[in-house]
């Protein structure tokens, strides 16, 4: 589904990512941990299209297309979904409203029918419920005067009525509590099927006690340096990132 | 001679005398009203027959349609003769003018503690190259009587609106006034609001800027009673080479009294919108509590914005503060737009109309609103969602 190949990247001049190549296949959640400053947002960043990072070498392929070609909003049509770690809150532009258009807008890409009122409610209920957002949240802002949790958590419930073939979550757990957590997990895990793929990028490994990944990649200077199935992660919450870096 | 005629003799010599503002002028930098002059403008003595460009009957109680300055159609149910004259046409050539050629226009008077439901609207509507108009409308609002006025300015062709409006508001009077001027592209726009404020009287103006080649309103408050409260609340919204200038003046005179005022501008393409909002805290006025904000969003590279807010605070023990920012779409929003599959201009869209909510959606008449979201839409024709989705 998604090949990195040889990925040089960075922002403002600065070189962050030195070489990075992953591969993830359909069905499969990969994790990607990393002490900070190591690329790890870089790359989320890269593969969704943030403006003033610049590739500079190597190759992204999304089903077989340059993902790195296409627009932010035609990887998002495509099926690539970020989780981002800061979610903007934007005052003026109504949660529902939007989330309605970006449905509409994939499920066009797609050659579906696009959802009326009633059908796009009917869904945004049934997700909401996953992620345990009250109704009320629906009718403010985007992410306007949302706790940090909150935050996270409509950032799952988007992708959850968005149904991305490939979500990112970029450091998702980073500041939230067991609760919290658990209920991202859960709507992720909900996700979770032979055509989805998950790429988890955390620094801890807690998140990844409730979301279980296939494989765990260690990041460090740009770079994959180990790769694992998810004992890496237990590795890693015991010996710390100092292990990796001198493997590295 | 009749009192009119006096004041309309007087009027016209007064306007000899001050002559047109130029740039000169520092309460006129920004604004030339030379193409203006060029114009051998005419009355209007017999205007045929107009389609209405819209109505917000039966939503309004009271409506007044005036054509190129004269009333064509509506009653007026809040007739009164209660004398209003508070513009001041000694220093403003343009209230002058107003006076030496007046026309018809509204004159309200709401008595003490009547509360009229719903709102009144007063449609001027402009026809024709060449031709000016000069209406006036006089709003007295009684003790304890509360009001809301809805004057829509629109119309077609190079015509030149000169309207003056004052209004009264007596003790505890609440005043809702919105002015939406949606004129011609290829008109002219000159507006004085005149607002007085006896004691804990509360007065909302709204004043919204979205056509016209070249549009001026300028609103006076007078804060003479203790304990009154005013808010003004202002949207300009510009495109190709249309020039929207907003000047604001609060006189905080006696102690007690608060003013909160919002102007916001969004202009694209060539457009230039100037925002002057003086307020003034005369020595008697202790406990005044003012806040002012001008927010500009500058949608090209051409745009540009004059954004001058004043103080004059002549006494210590005050509560006020200013600002004024002047920005672009930002880069953060409409990534994260972007990053949920919804296009780059409908995600801009969705930004600009998200800056002019704030406004809007405090409004507190459903069809107004509406009707400013439609005229925002064709504004900005290219970039604003709805629009588009007619076009498909």
């Amino acid at each position: 589904m998604l090949q990195v190949r040889d990925l040089y990247a960075g922002i403002d001049g600065k070189e962050i990512l030195k070489g990075l190549t992953l591969d993830i296949n359909p069905g499969e959640v990969h994790a990607i941990m990393g002490p900070n400053g190591s690329g790890k947002s870089t790359l989320a960043n890269v593969l969704a299209g943030r403006p003033r990072y610049e590739v500079t070498a190597g190759e992204v392929l999304f089903e077989g297309k340059n993902l790195l070609d296409m627009a932010t909003e035609e990887r998002a049509r495509e099926g690539v979904f970020l989780a981002m770690q800061y979610p903007v809150e934007i005052p003026g532009v109504n949660n529902i409203y939007f989330l309605k258009a970006a449905v509409n807008a994939v499920r066009k890409h797609r050659g579906e029918e696009e959802l009326d009122a009633m059908e796009f409610l009917q869904l945004a209920r049934e997700k909401m419920k996953v992620v345990e957002l009250d109704e009320k949240f629906m009718n403010r802002g985007v992410n306007e005067g949302f706790s940090g949790g909150e935050k996270k958590r409509n950032e799952i419930f988007q992708m959850a009525v968005l149904d991305p073939k490939l979500a990112i979550l970029d450091e998702t757990d980073s500041g939230l509590d067991i609760d919290a957590l658990r209920i991202v997990a859960e709507g992720v895990n909900a996700l979770r099927s032979e055509k989805h793929a998950v790429l988890v990028i955390t620094h801890y490994q807690r998140l990844l006690r409730y979301l279980v990944p296939d494989f765990v990649h260690v990041l460090a200077n740009g770079r994959i340096v180990k790769s694992g199935g998810k004992e890496l992660a237990e590795e890693l919450e015991q010996k710390g990132y100092d292990w990796v870096e001198e493997v590295a | 001679m009749t009192v009119v005629a006096d004041l309309r003799s007087e009027a016209a010599e007064r306007f000899a005398q001050l002559g047109w503002p130029t740039p000169r002028i520092e309460e006129w930098r920004y604004t030339n009203l030379a193409p203006l002059q060029k114009v051998a403008w005419r009355t209007d003595d017999a205007p045929g027959a107009v389609d209405l460009p819209f109505t917000y009957r039966p939503h309004a109680v009271m409506e007044l349609v005036f054509v190129n300055g004269w009333l064509v159609t509506g009653e007026n149910l809040y007739r009164g003769d209660r004398d209003v004259h508070i513009a001041d046409w000694e220093r403003n050539a343009l209230v002058a003018l107003n006076l030496a050629n007046q026309q018809d226009g509204a004159h309200i008077v709401i008595p003490d503690g009547t509360v009229v439901e719903g709102f009144i609207h007063l449609l001027f509507i402009g026809n024709g190259d060449g031709i000016w108009s000069h209406p006036r409308n006089t709003i007295s609002v009684g003790k304890n009587a509360q009001v809301t006025i809805v004057e829509s300015y629109t119309g077609s062709g190079a015509y030149f609106t000169n309207a003056v409006t004052e209004i009264v508001a007596d003790e505890s009077a609440v005043v809702d006034h919105y002015k939406v001027e949606c004129d011609s592209r290829e008109a002219f726009h000159i507006g004085n609001i005149f607002i007085r404020q006896e004691r804990a009287s509360n007065v909302t103006s709204r004043n919204i800027a979205i056509g016209a080649a070249l549009a001026r309103t300028e609103i006076h408050v007078a804060l003479a009673g203790e304990g009154s409260s005013v808010t003004l609340d202002g949207l300009f919204v510009g495109s190709g080479r249309q020039h929207l200038d907003n000047r604001t003046v609060i006189d905080h005179i006696k102690p007690h009294c608060e003013s909160f005022e919002l102007y916001k501008g969004i202009l694209d393409h060539d457009a230039r919108g100037v925002f002057d909002g003086r307020i003034i805290v005369r020595p008697d006025a202790q406990k005044t509590v003012s806040r002012q904000v001008n927010r500009n969003l500058l949608l090209s590279e051409s745009a540009v914005v004059d954004s001058k807010p004043t103080l004059e605070i002549h006494n210590d023990d005050v509560k006020c503060n200013h600002g004024s920012t002047i920005g672009q779409i930002e880069a953060e929003p409409l990534f994260y737009l972007r990053s949920r599959g919804i296009g780059e201009d409908e995600a801009r869209n969705l930004l600009v109309y998200a800056f002019a909510s704030e406004l809007v959606d405090r409004m507190k008449i459903e069809p107004v609103r509406e009707q400013i979201r439609r005229s925002l839409f064709q504004s900005l024709p290219q970039r604003l969602p709805e629009r588009r989705g007619e076009a498909r």
